[in-house]
């Protein structure tokens, strides 16, 4: 019974939720219907970088290359050839994704904080390349401008907040939907167990490496999906979109929400897209705001605002267990 | 008191030469052939011969330190052997990774049990099941039919191996939530769920109190009927001399013995290697 009420519970909050987000728009003005995209964007990035740092428990510190990727092979592809948005929309995914394979294929089998900082040392890669105009395509700090709307020919084009705003909410809904549906199945399984013993998991008849391997290129084609969506909403990329401090705030949507939660990543993506613009008059303090909320968090609720409900990972057990490898 | 050891020696090497002779007409599940193992200057594992009969309980022992269990993490692949040769099935498995041997039909346990703890115990069983399915990503995204039949599989095959070992009631338990006596169970049934050929188990029984024991010798000698042969490292010698078929004995490295229980139990050369030289004279 206690459980059927649970279930209920949940699907009215998923359905208000939908209800909420399909009739915002008609209620706010351009402005905050923009506020809202971005808290879209946040939340596709963070449910990407989930996939690798909360299913699987790799700590992935520049996840934002990725969506670089995707975005500038929008942008590029775009402006040079006038290929349309919607095609580069998988193309860019493709790209990310296959940049991923590449660049993780040799520091796949690296644990815990050393992965972590051959990721950051990638992130840094990609923009200063990106800042370096190789071959003079990436228009190195100016970045390439004149970027198309998405389009279908005459039928439709996508060219205003709202339009934007339902584009990526759909998105983010479709990712969602096929999120839950591998998160439920052998793969999902996989992922988890690697996060809670490798070893473990290997000798279980897991393939560690391969399953690794394979969430960082989801989690790449998802955050192209991302870039290029972005690219066509801000018709401009630049080097300075994809700083360090951006993969930061990605981490932190995954932390604030909780690990391997999907409900915690949109909670973490509201708390980083709303809370600067809520809190305006405190703009200049937010990185204090942040930290200090992160700090209390990791010490009050290790698990997160909103843990996956069988239980919660502790990001503190993840670092401890990045050290052990003994049998 | 040196000549009476002598004699015995010699008597225990008869026994052995005879045991060979049984053994040697049964068919090997697994056999490792001087296997060595170093660690820098350590030879944990030296030239070991090892063989497991198809459809027997094995036991390896050995005292603290002797190499037992780098043995079991050579088996499964954790470790490469530095020389010699692992064959299961007739096939050498040199090269293969830990989950290869796995789909081979080689599934263990470990001394220190390693569970999923934040996951289900159901959960942990389903996943000892991943090696026999195939459902890919958009299978699963899409939860094609054939995804969902072999989820159900999976799920059934997994509940039937925790009524088997008596676990059922804790299905939705995470797996660091039940007791340590349970866990060793769960993580028995973990390694079962991959439907192996051969199951080795590092110290099951350490840690259980008398009536676990019991109970988990029960358990495997009715598990061995699933066509199912079994390998175990054991300290505790009542589950050692009331389920195998076979012991092998290694001390520092070295295999110093193999023979039936009982006359491993008598054989001074193993009675050494436990007590050491002096205290193996006052018995
Ligand atoms: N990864 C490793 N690196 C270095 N030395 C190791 C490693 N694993 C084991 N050893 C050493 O190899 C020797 C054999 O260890 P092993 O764990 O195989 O013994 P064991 O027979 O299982 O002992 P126990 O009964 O205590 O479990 C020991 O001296 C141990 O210290
Ligand atoms: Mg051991």
């Amino acid at each position: 019974m206690k459980l059927d009420k649970n279930i209920i519970f949940k699907n009215w909050l998923i359905l208000i939720a939908i209800v909420l987000l399909s009739v915002a728009p008609f209620m706010m003005n351009n402005y905050w219907i923009d506020v809202f995209f971005f808290f879209g964007i946040y939340a596709l990035l963070g449910l990407s970088l989930n996939i690798v740092l909360g299913e699987v428990g790799l700590f992935d510190l520049g996840h934002v290359a990725f969506m670089a990727i995707g975005a500038y092979t929008t942008a590029i592809l775009n402006t040079k050839f006038g290929i349309p948005i919607i095609i580069l929309l998988p193309v860019s995914a493709l790209a990310a994704a296959g940049f991923a394979w590449l660049v993780c294929s040799p520091i796949i089998h690296l644990r815990g904080d050393y992965l972590c900082i051959v990721t950051i040392g990638m992130g840094e890669i990609v923009r200063l390349t990106l800042i370096n105009n190789p071959f003079g395509i990436t228009g190195g700090p100016n970045g390439v401008f004149g970027i198309d709307f998405p389009s279908l020919g005459n039928i439709f084009m996508i060219d205003n907040s709202t339009e934007f705003y339902f584009l990526i909410w759909i998105v983010v809904g479709l990712t969602i939907l096929a999120l839950i549906n591998l998160q439920r199945s052998r793969i999902g399984r996989a992922w988890n167990c690697i996060r809670e013993d490798e070893i473990a998991a290997e000798s279980t008849g897991i393939d560690v490496r391969y399953y690794k391997l394979l969430a960082f290129i989801l989690g790449a084609g998802l955050a192209g999906v991302a870039g290029n969506i972005y690219a066509s909403k801000l018709m401009i990329v630049s080097p300075e979109s994809f700083t360090f401090m951006e993969s930061c705030m990605l981490f932190c949507i995954v932390l604030i929400g909780g690990m391997g939660s999907i409900p915690g990543v949109l909670i973490g993506a509201a708390a980083i897209s709303l809370f600067p613009e809520v809190f305006r008059t405190f703009a200049q303090y937010r990185m204090l705001i942040f930290g200090a909320a992160m700090v209390i968090m990791m010490v009050f609720r290790p698990g997160g605002i909103w843990p996956r409900k069988r239980g919660a990972v502790e990001f503190k057990s993840l670092l401890l267990k990045a050290g052990r490898d003994n049998v | 008191m040196f000549k009476d050891n002598s004699v015995n020696m010699e008597m225990s090497v008869d026994t052995n030469k005879i045991n060979e002779n049984i053994n040697s007409d049964k068919k090997e599940a697994l056999e490792t052939q001087e296997l060595t193992k170093r660690f820098g200057g350590l030879i944990a594992v030296n030239n070991f011969d090892l063989k497991v009969n198809q459809g027997e309980i094995s036991s390896l022992i050995g005292p603290n330190g002797a190499g037992k269990t780098t043995v079991f993490n050579v088996v499964t692949g954790i470790y490469q052997p530095d020389g010699g040769r692992v064959i299961f099935k007739g096939e050498d498995l040199a090269g293969n990774k830990p989950h290869q041997i796995v789909a081979k039909g080689i599934a263990r346990t470990f001394q220190n049990i390693r569970l999923f703890s934040n996951m289900t115990c159901l959960e942990n069983v389903m996943s000892g099941q991943h090696c026999r399915g195939s459902a890919g990503v958009w299978s699963s995204v899409f939860k094609s039919s054939y995804q969902k039949g072999e989820e159900n599989r999976i799920r059934e095959e997994a509940e039937r191996r925790l009524h088997q070992v008596g676990l059922w009631k804790f299905r939705d338990e995470l797996a660091k939530n039940i007791a340590y006596g349970s866990q060793r169970m769960l993580e028995i049934a973990r390694a079962l769920a991959s439907n192996p050929d051969l199951l080795i188990l590092d110290e099951p029984s350490s840690g259980l109190n008398d009536k676990e024991s019991e109970d988990l010798m029960k358990f495997l000698k009715i598990v061995l009927k699933e066509d199912l042969t079994i390998l175990l490292i054991e300290h505790d010698m009542n589950v050692v001399m009331g389920i195998s078929d076979w012991v092998t004995v290694m001390d520092e490295g070295k295999k110093i013995a193999g023979g039936l229980p009982e006359d491993i139990y008598h054989n001074p050369l193993v009675i050494e290697a436990y007590l050491g030289k002096e205290e193996g004279e006052e018995l």
